[in-house]
């Protein structure tokens, strides 16, 4: 399940599909799912990540890992830890520009990935490489 | 006490004002994200008002939340106050954390994930119109105590209350409810067995919430 079909959801979630995975994407905004490709096969729904009626009924089904991926660290972070606290999922990974606050989330215990670290650890690793 | 504020909206704002002056006196920083607001909020308060995300380290850092005794989060987005309460809890050494929950559902929520505290403006509104409407039936509540598990409440007796003209021992009155006290005019009557109810008493009883409805019906 991908939370944000923005320019990382939408490309994550053509991969996964590509890769022959059952995929389920969320966006508030029925806009966003023109970023997925003609070809996507999983299921879009319209709604908002935070309000817990609206994603009680997918969280019910069996979903092995779940993504946070909206443009906003804090909706990543709240949705991250409700589906954990609430629902008994595989894995939740949420993702969270600012570096520090993603390795604290990391500390308690919320598996977070840092784009923000991942580009300068590219640069830094281009620099050195040339 | 050093009180830090996130979010000079409406409910920020009012809240550092009162908690500056009225005799409170206490030192409060206000956080907010709107350079436009902080430009315009500085001229009122001074060094009192900072710019920046407090829902990061830095910004928290800058406005001393090591020396902190409460951070409080009143913007209206659940999420920035949920991230707010947890990164001061975290991070810094020993505020208290109160967050100001939007959606009333977000509120159990924000206890499991170590907010101290959380208020929450629909659900207080909520409480007082439903009192107000229970008004109406001449039970008012005139203390809730116990998060609302128990209740001081006063019953205006009328000459069709069905408990007038008869004494305490005879009534049959639920569980988890008592008499406490009857104001006959000027007169207050602490009851026992033999105290029979007139017309125009008021009566107050302490009642436990689920026992209200019974109490109200033998009334």
């Amino acid at each position: 399940m991908i939370i944000g079909c923005g320019r990382v959801g939408s490309v994550l979630a053509n991969r996964l599909d590509e890769e022959g995975h059952q995929v389920v994407v969320l966006d508030r905004n029925q806009q966003a799912f023109r970023r997925l490709s003609e070809k996507f096969s999983g299921e879009r729904i319209v709604g908002n990540g935070l309000v817990e009626e609206f994603v009680r009924p997918t969280f019910e089904k069996k979903i092995d890992i779940l993504f946070a991926i909206t443009d906003k660290d804090n909706n990543n972070l709240m949705i991250a830890q409700r589906v954990k606290l609430t629902f008994q999922l595989g894995r939740v990974i949420a993702v969270v520009h600012d570096s520090i606050l993603a390795g604290l989330y990391k500390e308690l215990g919320v598996e977070t990935v840092c784009p923000t670290d991942l580009v300068i650890k590219d640069i830094v690793q281009t620099i050195q490489g040339g | 006490m050093y009180i830090i504020i996130v979010g000079a909206g409406k409910v920020g704002y009012h809240l550092a004002k009162l908690l500056m002056t009225q005799g409170h006196g206490h030192e409060v920083m206000l956080i907010e994200k709107d350079r436009a607001k902080v430009g315009i909020l500085s001229m009122e308060f001074h060094d009192a008002i900072m710019e920046g995300d407090g829902s990061t380290v830095e910004a928290l850092k800058e406005a001393g939340a090591n020396r902190a005794d409460v951070v409080v989060a009143t913007t209206g987005n659940d999420e920035d106050n949920l991230v707010v309460c947890q990164v001061a809890k975290l991070m810094f050494l020993r505020p208290r954390t109160i967050a100001r929950v939007n959606n009333p559902r977000n509120e159990e929520l924000f206890a499991g994930l170590g907010v101290d505290a959380s208020v929450s403006g629909t659900k207080l509104i909520n409480a007082i119109i439903h009192e107000q409407v229970r008004a109406g039936d001449m039970m008012i509540p005139l203390l809730t105590l116990k998060a609302g598990d128990i209740e001081i409440v006063e019953v205006q007796l009328t000459r069709s209350s069905h408990i007038v003209r008869k004494k305490i021992k005879d009534l049959a009155l639920p569980t988890g409810s008592i008499f406490i006290a009857v104001i006959r005019g000027e007169e207050v009557i602490i009851p026992y067995g033999e105290t029979e109810f007139q017309p125009e008493d008021k009566v107050l009883a302490l009642v436990k919430r689920e026992s209200e409805q019974a109490l109200r019906q033998m009334l």
